[in-house]
């Protein structure tokens, strides 16, 4: 337990001492949805109907655009290398890294979520459930996205391709998690959507850490 | 007394046969030169015995203990060509999570680990800012305090001065004579004593 402590404080310590690289997808979060009223339309009424699909869709673009740098830079210096040859269980170290991930990513996210639902004229309750479902479905998005990105290390210019393995395994949270938004703006039942979600993120979790470490044994092979 | 033996190992790169059959086996107190023109596979062997890459067949094991078991991962320490450093963290600070990742206990790390290893003054620096000697003096520094029986170093004498090779032979001299075992692959002339030498 001590070996994951510490794997998690390095890499936030690292990020941290490097702000850009996880502030640039937060701010492309912010920016992007900010954007949307400019160029639909101002009517609070258009802008709350779409607020659930366009906060879901920029926050899973923001989360895709952070994913590169997960095991890049770790490759590159060497210290992948000597995680893999650690005697310490490599799916450990590998949650511990998604972690991080999730704690600079998912969770400004989840945070930065009622400012924005409010800027798209979102009512009290369903900010609420749309805080609920980032929190629910963000941290899948990056055990998910730890695979693609576990598979990809090593391969140049490789932005694309993680698009191509990731989006697909992407939607059915997206349907589920802006669904959940867009029924309680008309106050409907949501539980189905996040028992959905909820078992999503407890297969991620048990699941991710494993495949992740099979694929980067087999990368850096 | 430990036995390092290697069994009838193959690796091929591509097309390349690389070397095919290779044994051989060490006990405590040796020293290994492997030597070979490049491409010749050094790296890929000491990966091997590293446990990153398998061998297309054949086995490696340490006292009974197969290439990529926990209990076999422990007892190496491995020394590859990238340096291991993160340029973010302080010298201190990259010692300390490379112990960590390679010993259970908690990495007995003094201020004197980075000064005997010639950096004294540069304990609390951004590896960023250090010359490429001086990042392979930080990764070296964690063999003064590794227990690892098996020392796995590739080009090690890369990059250092003659100061810093002079404190690497009297490190791997010592960790024969206490018992331990180190392969090494270089180009350069070394003078460490009962040292043999493996030519791919």
């Amino acid at each position: 337990m001590n070996i994951f402590i510490q794997t998690l404080t390095r890499d936030l310590k690292i990020a941290l001492r490097n702000p850009s690289s996880f502030l640039n997808p937060l701010l492309f979060f912010v920016i992007a949805v900010s954007l949307f009223p400019l160029a639909i339309s101002p009517e609070a009424h258009t802008l709350s109907n779409l607020a659930p699909g366009i906060i879901w869709v920029t926050c899973m673009l923001a989360v895709l655009l952070s994913l590169n740098a997960l095991f890049h830079y770790d490759y590159d210096n060497g210290v992948l290398e000597q995680m893999v040859i650690s005697h310490h269980p490599l799916p450990l170290l590998l949650l511990a890294k998604i972690l991080s991930h999730w704690l600079l990513t998912g969770l400004p996210i989840v945070l930065l979520s009622p400012l924005l639902g409010a800027a798209l004229f979102l009512d009290r309750e369903s900010i609420g459930v749309l805080m609920l479902t980032l929190l629910l479905a963000t941290p899948s998005l990056s055990l998910i996205g730890a695979i693609g990105a576990s598979l990809i290390v090593g391969i140049k210019n490789s932005g694309m391709l993680l698009s191509l393995l990731i989006l697909p395994l992407y939607v059915p949270i997206l349907i589920f998690a802006s669904s959940a938004v867009s029924q309680a703006q008309f106050g409907l039942s949501i539980s189905a959507q996040l028992y959905f979600l909820a078992s999503i993120l407890i297969l991620s979790l048990m699941g991710s850490p494993f495949v992740s470490a099979l694929a980067l044994r087999t990368s850096l092979e | 007394m430990s036995e390092l033996n290697v069994n009838k190992i193959s690796c091929q790169k591509g097309y390349n046969n690389l070397f095919s059959e290779l044994s051989f086996s060490l006990t405590s107190g040796d020293i290994l030169k492997i030597s070979g023109a490049n491409g010749s596979g050094k790296t890929s062997l000491l990966k091997i015995l590293a446990g990153l890459s398998s061998a297309e067949c054949g086995s490696v094991s340490f006292n009974q203990n197969q290439a990529g078991s926990s209990e076999y991962q422990k007892d190496i320490f491995y020394l590859g060509h990238l340096p291991a450093l993160s340029s973010e963290l302080r010298c201190q600070e990259n010692l300390s999570f490379l112990s960590h990742l390679q010993s259970d206990n908690e990495p007995d790390i003094t201020k004197n680990t980075l000064i005997d290893m010639g950096l004294k003054g540069f304990e609390n620096e951004y590896t960023a800012n250090l010359s490429a000697g001086q990042k392979r003096r930080v990764v070296l520094a964690s063999l003064l305090i590794n227990r690892a029986p098996i020392w796995l170093l590739d080009e090690p004498f890369t990059a250092l001065d003659n100061n810093g090779i002079g404190i690497l032979e009297k490190q791997i001299t010592k960790h024969s004579s206490d018992g331990g075992i180190c392969i090494l692959t270089t180009h350069q002339d070394c003078s460490l004593s009962n040292m043999r030498t493996l030519s791919l």
